[in-house]
This record gives C-alpha cells, sequence and structure tokens, in this order.
C-alpha cells in the first residue's frame, strides 16, 4: 500500500499522493513540468541557477522528515506535491454544512467557486519568485541569499501544490488554468498577476524583507482559511504550505529586525540621538529609522488591499457554502454558521469613517483582515524592543487601515497614518513625508551592494542570532560558482 | 531540594511566534498568549516533533532546573534565563545537554567522568542534535553490511556495521552515540538497558550523503547488545534511538591540533573525525594526531584502511602491546618517547585532545601527559582544567 508519511522520490515528481497509481494526473503533471521549468529558469532568481544553495527539502511530511538540508542547484530542486496526512473523521468546520464529513471530491455546485480560489492562490505563488528575481546579485550574505532561495523554491512548489488540485479535480478546465498560471507574468502589460501587488517589482533587500513580513503574512492568513476547508484536499495541501510559509516569516521579521539593530548600533557608536537626523544616520551607511517606517507604510497599506472589500458577498458564499473558513475556525467558539451573529465594519459612511455592526457573514474578510492586523502587530511590537533595548526613541507604528488604500471602503479618500482625512491635494503635498521618496529609494539602492564572502554582512544589516540548520558564522550557504564542498 | 527537571523553553528573541511548533505538538503541550509561545513542562514528553519546523531555531533550548518555570512565568519572559549555575552538572555532567533521557544521561555522564569535570563542547563545533528518536519512539535503522575488522584468526572480533536510516532524518555529528535497542527483556521481565555506540562515520554519512552511520563494535564474550549487533545480516532491521552527546565533538576550526588517544574500538570517533576532515579540509596539513593502542596489528581495527591515509592528514602513532618479541609499548609510552612533538602541541592554545577506549586506560596517559609536561617546564594540573573548560579536552571512556 502506499507510504502516505513519506515522500515517493520513483515517480518523476515527488509525491505522497501515490501519484505513481494515478496515471491521468500524473501524466498531466508530467506535461507541465518542462512548461514550468522553463519558466524557472526564465523567471526565477537570475544568474544562480548553477549556484549550489543549501536548501531544505521535504523527505516526509511527518515533523521529522520535513526539513533535510543540502546543497542543490535551484532547477535540480525536488519540487513536488506534499499534502499533510489525512485526519480521521474531519467534518466541514463552518457554514450550512458544517458537522457533515468533509468532501473529498469537489462537490459540483461549488466548482466554478473552488476553481477561482485556487487559482487566485496559485496565481500569487510564482508572482512573487518573478518579483525577487533579481534580488540575489545585491543580497547582503550568503546567509540572506540562501533565505531568498529558499523561499523562491518553496514559492515554486506551492504553485505545483495548486496545480496538483486543479489537474487532480478539475479536468480540462484545470488543466488550462494550470497552463494559465505559467503564461501570466508579474508586471506584464499583457498577461499580469491577477493581484495589484504582484505586478510590483521588489526592488530592493528591505522592500523584500518588508513583502514576506507583510505581503506574505496575507498569504499565509489565506492559506488559514483554505486550511478550514471543507474540501479536504485543499485543507491538508495548505497545512502542509502553512509550514513553509512560517520560513517566509521569519525572514521578513527577522530582515526587517536586522536592518534595525543595525541602524541602532551605527547610531549609538556615532553618538547619533535623534533618529529624525537622517542625513547624520545616513552616512553611516545604514538605513535611517524614519525611511524604514515609510517603507512598513507601503507594504502594510498594499497587503490590506490584498483583503478584498470589507462587505463581500463572495466571501459570504465561500464561507456559508464551507470551502473557506476563517482563521483557526476550528478553535473558535461560536455556531460557526453565522447567520445571525454581526460583526464590527470600519466603513466610510456619510464622508465619515465610523464602525457599524453588520452580519458576520458579509464580514468575513474583514474579520480575517483583522486577525491578520493582530498577527502583524506582534512582529511590530519586537521591533520596537530592539530600537528601546539600543536606547534610541523612535516607534514603528503600523499606520491607520484608511490610509494609502486602494480597495474597499477606504479607497476613495486620503487619510494620513493617523487616519486623518485629507484633501487630495494636502495628500500630494505630504505623501513623501509617509511613503518612500524617489530620494529614498535612490539612497537604499545605494546600500544594495552584494556582500558574498562567508560569514560577512554587508553594512546596513546585522548578522543572524543562530545559522540556518545550526550552522556556524562563516558557513557558506550559498557556493554561487557552483563548485562543489566535496568535489 | 526538589528532583531536577529537564525543561523545554522557547528563546522568546528569536521566535516569531508562527505558532508551528503549537500545530505540530502531538501532546497540546505548546500553547500561547499575546506576548509568547511556552511549553508546559507537565505535558512536553521530548518528543521533539516541534524541533525541525521550526523556521527559527528559537525552540531547541533546554534547562535544567530544580524549579521549572511555570507557564505564566514563561509568558512573561523577556529574554531565556541563562542556565542556573551548578544544577546542570548533578544530572548529566553537560552544560549542553548531551541526552533528555536519564539512563542515557548517566551512561554518557559515566563515560566523561575522566575529564575531571564539566565538559565542555568546542567553542567552534557544530550545534549537534541531540535526542530525536527515543525508546518509546526509536528510528529503524536497516542494516547495510557488517565487516569484520580484526584478522580471521585474531583473538578479538570487532566489526564495521553499517545501517542505512531510509527516509529518517538522523542528523549526527562526529563523536556523538547512539542508542541500540536489544529486542526482548531481561530477566526480570523488563526491557534491555539501552547501549551506548559511538558513530565511526562522518556526519554526512559512509560516504558523502548517503544517510547512514558505521558503528564499530567489539564481541564481548557474554555481551548481550555485541553479540546481537555483530550477528546481524545484512538487510536485518534494527531499532536505534539518539543520537547523543553535545561535548565530545570535532572544532570546525581548521587550525585546531587534534591529539586523538585511543584503544580498540575507542578508535570509532576518530575514524569520524578524520573522515570529516578528509571530506571539508583536506589540504589543511599536520593538524591530526593519532594515538592508537591494540595487542597486535591483526587486531587493531581499521589497521588497513588507516595505513593509506596521508601522514600530512593524519599523522599516526601505533602502539602494540603484545607483538612476540617486540617490547610492550602503550599509548602513554609512545606519547612520552615523542614529548619533542607534544610539547609545541600542548603549548598551542588551539589544540584539543581527545581521549577514547577502556577506563583502564585513563590514569596512564593523564600521567603520560604530566610527565611529557613537567620535562618542558610545564604544569599539565593546571592547562588540563583550562583545556577542558574551554572546550579542548575531551575523555569518554567505558
Amino acid at each position: 500500500m502506499a507510504d502516505l508519511l513519506n515522500v515517493d522520490y520513483n515517480t518523476s515528481i515527488p509525491n505522497n499522493v501515490n501519484l505513481a497509481d494515478d496515471r491521468r494526473v500524473l501524466k498531466a503533471l508530467e506535461k507541465w513540468h518542462p512548461g514550468y521549468l522553463n519558466w524557472w529558469n526564465n523567471m526565477g532568481p537570475e544568474g544562480f541557477q548553477e549556484s549550489l544553495v543549501y536548501l531544505r527539502t521535504a523527505v516526509s511530511v511527518d515533523p521529522k522528515g520535513w526539513a533535510k538540508f543540502g546543497y542543490v542547484k535551484m532547477p535540480e530542486y525536488r519540487w513536488g506535491i506534499l499534502l499533510a496526512p489525512e485526519e480521521e473523521g474531519r467534518t466541514i468546520p463552518c457554514g450550512e454544512h458544517a458537522g457533515k464529513p468533509v468532501w473529498h471530491e469537489v462537490p459540483g455546485e461549488y466548482r466554478a467557486m473552488l476553481r477561482r480560489l485556487i487559482v487566485i492562490q496559485g496565481d500569487t505563488e510564482p508572482a512573487s519568485v518573478e518579483q525577487q528575481r533579481h534580488l540575489g546579485q545585491t543580497s547582503p550574505s550568503l546567509y540572506d541569499m540562501r533565505n531568498l532561495f529558499q523561499v523562491n523554491v518553496e514559492e515554486g512548489r506551492h504553485l505545483w501544490a495548486m496545480v496538483y488540485l486543479l489537474q487532480k479535480y478539475f479536468g480540462a478546465d484545470g488543466r488550462e488554468e494550470a497552463d494559465m498560471l505559467l503564461k501570466r507574468t508579474s508586471g506584464s502589460e499583457d498577461h499580469p498577476r491577477m493581484l495589484g501587488a504582484f505586478n510590483e517589482a521588489t526592488p530592493d533587500w528591505l522592500s523584500f524583507f518588508m513583502f514576506t513580513y507583510f505581503t506574505d503574512r496575507d498569504g499565509k492568513m489565506q492559506l488559514e482559511a483554505l486550511a478550514q476547508s471543507g474540501f479536504d484536499p485543499l485543507s491538508r495541501t495548505c497545512r502542509f504550505m502553512l509550514t513553509e510559509e512560517a520560513h517566509h516569516m521569519f525572514v521578513g521579521e527577522t530582515g526587517v529586525g536586522r536592518t534595525i539593530q543595525r541602524t541602532c548600533e551605527a547610531m549609538k557608536q556615532a553618538g547619533i540621538t535623534d533618529p529624525h537626523d537622517i542625513n547624520g544616520v545616513r552616512a553611516l551607511g545604514v538605513i535611517d529609522l524614519p525611511t524604514i517606517q515609510k517603507k512598513a507604510n507601503i507594504h502594510y497599506s498594499l497587503s490590506l488591499d490584498l483583503f478584498g472589500s470589507e462587505i463581500s458577498t463572495n466571501a459570504a458564499n465561500a464561507f456559508n457554502s464551507g470551502i473557506k473558513g476563517r482563521f483557526k475556525e476550528s478553535k473558535i467558539e461560536d455556531d460557526h454558521k453565522l447567520d445571525r451573529a454581526t460583526y464590527p465594519v470600519m466603513r466610510l459612511i456619510d464622508g465619515k469613517v465610523v464602525t457599524s455592526e453588520e452580519p458576520a457573514l458579509s464580514a468575513i474578510n474583514m474579520r480575517l483582515r483583522d486577525d491578520y492586523v493582530k498577527d502583524a502587530t506582534g512582529g511590530v511590537n519586537r521591533w520596537n524592543n530592539i530600537i528601546r533595548k539600543e536606547g534610541i526613541e523612535f516607534e514603528i507604528t503600523l499606520p491607520h487601515v484608511t490610509f494609502h488604500r486602494h480597495q474597499g471602503e477606504f479607497s476613495a479618500i486620503q487619510a494620513d497614518p493617523e487616519g486623518n482625512m485629507l484633501s487630495n491635494e494636502e495628500w500630494e503635498k505630504h505623501r513623501d513625508e509617509w511613503l518612500p521618496s524617489k530620494a529614498d529609494g535612490d539612497f537604499i539602492d545605494s546600500l544594495m551592494k552584494p556582500q558574498w564572502q562567508a560569514g560577512k554582512y554587508a553594512g546596513w544589516i546585522s548578522p543572524p542570532r543562530v545559522g540556518i540548520d545550526n550552522k556556524l558564522g562563516d558557513f557558506e550557504y550559498v557556493k554561487v560558482s557552483g563548485v562543489a564542498a566535496n568535489a | 531540594m526538589n528532583a531536577l527537571v529537564k525543561q523545554h523553553l522557547i528563546d522568546p528573541e528569536i521566535c516569531i511566534r508562527c505558532y508551528t511548533c503549537e500545530e505540530h505538538c502531538p501532546v497540546d503541550a505548546i500553547t500561547h498568549d499575546d506576548n509568547n509561545v511556552v511549553v508546559d513542562v507537565t505535558k512536553c514528553n521530548f518528543c521533539m516533533d516541534c524541533i525541525s519546523p521550526c523556521p527559527t531555531g528559537s525552540i531547541d533550548n533546554w534547562r535544567i532546573v530544580a524549579e521549572p518555570y511555570t507557564l505564566e512565568q514563561q509568558f512573561e519572559m523577556l529574554e531565556l534565563p541563562a542556565q542556573e549555575d551548578g544544577l546542570e552538572q548533578e544530572t548529566d555532567g553537560g552544560g549542553s545537554l548531551e541526552a533528555l533521557e536519564d539512563e542515557i544521561g548517566a551512561l554518557l555522564a559515566r563515560a566523561h567522568e575522566g575529564t575531571g569535570g564539566k565538559p565542555v563542547a568546542p567553542s567552534s563545533a557544530s550545534k549537534p542534535s541531540v535526542n530525536l528518536f527515543n525508546r518509546a519512539k526509536p528510528a529503524t535503522a536497516i542494516v547495510q553490511g557488517n565487516f569484520r575488522l580484526t584478522d580471521a584468526d585474531a583473538e578479538s572480533d570487532v566489526r564495521h556495521i553499517i545501517v542505512s536510516l531510509g527516509n529518517q532524518v538522523f542528523p549526527v555529528l562526529e563523536g556523538q552515540s547512539v542508542g541500540v535497542i536489544v529486542p526482548g527483556t531481561g530477566e526480570n521481565g523488563r526491557p534491555h538497558e539501552p547501549r551506548l555506540y559511538s558513530i565511526a562515520s562522518a556526519r554526512d554519512g559512509e560516504k558523502p550523503n548517503t544517510n547512514n552511520i558505521a558503528l564499530t563494535v567489539k564481541r564481548e564474550p557474554d555481551g548481550l547488545a555485541s553479540n546481537y549487533l555483530c550477528d546481524l545480516e545484512k538487510g536485518a532491521e534494527i531499532e536505534i534511538t539518539g543520537p547523543f552527546g553535545a561535548t565530545f565533538l570535532l572544532p570546525n576550526d581548521p587550525q585546531a591540533n587534534i591529539v586523538m588517544i585511543c584503544t580498540g574500538t575507542g578508535s570509532a570517533p576518530f575514524r569520524g573525525f578524520t573522515e570529516r576532515r578528509r571530506r571539508t579540509m583536506p589540504d589543511v596539513g599536520d593538524k591530526l594526531h593519532l594515538y592508537f593502542g591494540a595487542r597486535r596489528p591483526e587486531e587493531l581495527p581499521y589497521f588497513g584502511p588507516l595505513k593509506k591515509v596521508p601522514e600530512r592528514l593524519l599523522h599516526k602513532e601505533f602502539c602494540y602491546s603484545r607483538v612476540d618479541g617486540q617490547k610492550k609499548v602503550y599509548v602513554q609510552d609512545r606519547m612520552r618517547e615523542r614529548s619533542e612533538s607534544l610539547v609545541p602541541i600542548l603549548r598551542d592554545d588551539k589544540t584539543h585532545i581527545y581521549i577514547c577506549g577502556l577506563k583502564g586506560m585513563e590514569t596512564g596517559v593523564d600521567e603520560a601527559l604530566a610527565d611529557v609536561c613537567r620535562a618542558a617546564g610545564l604544569d599539565w594540573a593546571s592547562i588540563k582544567p583550562q583545556m577542558r573548560t574551554s572546550g579542548r579536552y575531551h575523555v569518554e571512556t567505558y
């Protein structure tokens, strides 16, 4: 019988879904595979396809087996299809079918909705690889370069995960959608990626860290909601993806934290106490805290847009049908149907920002966004602990949800980071105080010089406190030229 | 005083609150509030399921405590508390936790007694994983080979046994040990006590990237585990636990001098050390020194392969105590003869000394080192504790 914990490496596509006995899907995936590799080679990390990267690969979805480390060339990474183990007796956690056994096949009436959700999720995965493809060239250390590539190959694997669902459960339509996932390209005029935030290039490493902290965290929340799905294969897929997603959160939080750490240390050494002495701080070759705040402002506000409209019928339908749950649905204590409950939603009514009680079913997006804000706040507090420990008076804050929005209730207005409404004129006047200006971008750009000596770090970022896989400080996480250690 | 407890703690300064550990914990020992992710000491059973999914490394922290930290205390922690002094020695002899199971900890503490105090890992050693598999949840290994190392007509039967770990992640470092579970029960009806064996291969396998480990086992006349192991045939399945040991480790510093003194199967860790150096820094010469004692060449494990290792990589001193017509030479005798080359090494603060073999060799080697020092105007009695506390003096005897 098939071993559903350990990964089968005997087929061309590593998997724990018994692909060897599923000829139809195996054939479809094998047909898709060359296109994927082609995409990876053309659109994946630029200039490092021959490098040896110290990556983790899952050999089992059992906790002990899912992080096996070794040097690998990225195009030879074993992208595979891994689903968390099936939970016996699992029931649909929410909506009108709550309490009934989960679906193992796509329920006909929800086919279109499910396909759409999977395609949207799938589209974001390769998009971020495309957005980040130039970053390796300016990586501040081999450690950071390795972390970038780990994020990239796992986003690639997440694409595989979604493509498997499309090809296994959605027939010809699914195959077509799978092909389209390789056709669309971040920033392309003809075939852009589906969501706005995924069509912006990631220009520098601080943006990358902010992106993994704020935008990947939206991805994490969406995965959390899909992990609650009554469609069990989707739930199991997302549960395993979440284990990998944690690494992406880690890269973001510690990346920004190490940037802040270095700035504070350099300020202290130079005797600068005023965080707003921007020229003085920049002269030290580190990124001043107000600019870091601006970067947080833009990435946070763009990420809030990803949650869609505060009041949404689509979201209500997805919840009610049991296709997508809330964050930690199974741990929430209520009736899981929400047909009579309400939820407080911040809205724009008669030109004023007010909180109104709305039907909880329609406010599902809002609720997930609130959970996101809470989740994102924790790391910001820990960044502030670093600043406080270094004795500098400055606090990173998350801007008000009305600030710089392009989706939902507040897309029609302008507001400052405290949430005070502004005229367009005032907004334009102050914009560069709150969002990174061209000059800020140019300054950060000037610091983005590669540091590829093992154990060394660019001057604007501190070394990590703990290495990956317990490696010591001078471990060569990427052998850029691709020469093996044991050759 | 209460019994000492090994407590699992999460470093709040490194943890990013992704709660992945909480999701994976099979006994719900891990929980969180708005501040911290914490481990309930009354529930954690050291199954280690949380270790590998943690993206940060914050999960892998252990403290020996008389009074465990409560959940409330852990929620309030801003940083990881330091190990309280004096406690660690009373349980397993290691500031670095060598094992999480008391019976294994006791075995290692006894093996490390000759160090003369708390053993400390070399500062440049890799961080070991410890106790990933235990008696309740052992790893299954498959025998890939079982070869006799000693001559067919030699009195002693020493074997080189290679076991594959298949898909299991069992990360080892050279110098660590594994526990072998002998099937069945003893006369008292309880399972047999675990037996520890040093790993004789390098961390990445008998050959690079093979996910297997090698053991060096001597058949003892009435030895339960040794006879069980020596009789294993290719393809047989055995259950192992570990890895264990967090101090008798190889320094990563290429400039470190490594003096290895052993008898018999005590050579196992040194085979791993040498192989690791050969694979990773073959061009750094004149750093490894081996003093290896046996009764006769035919009874010296790995005699053939060792002879092929270039002297520049590994300087070898074979000492025989039972060759007909020749003077008995023990490792301590040879060390005295070589004092001229040993003295500059002992003066160097990059020198690490490792002693491994039967308990009986400890005193002789210690006296030899003292004599070598005395003749050169050095004081071994003060050098030894300095070396020990800086992680450069290691004894593992049984």
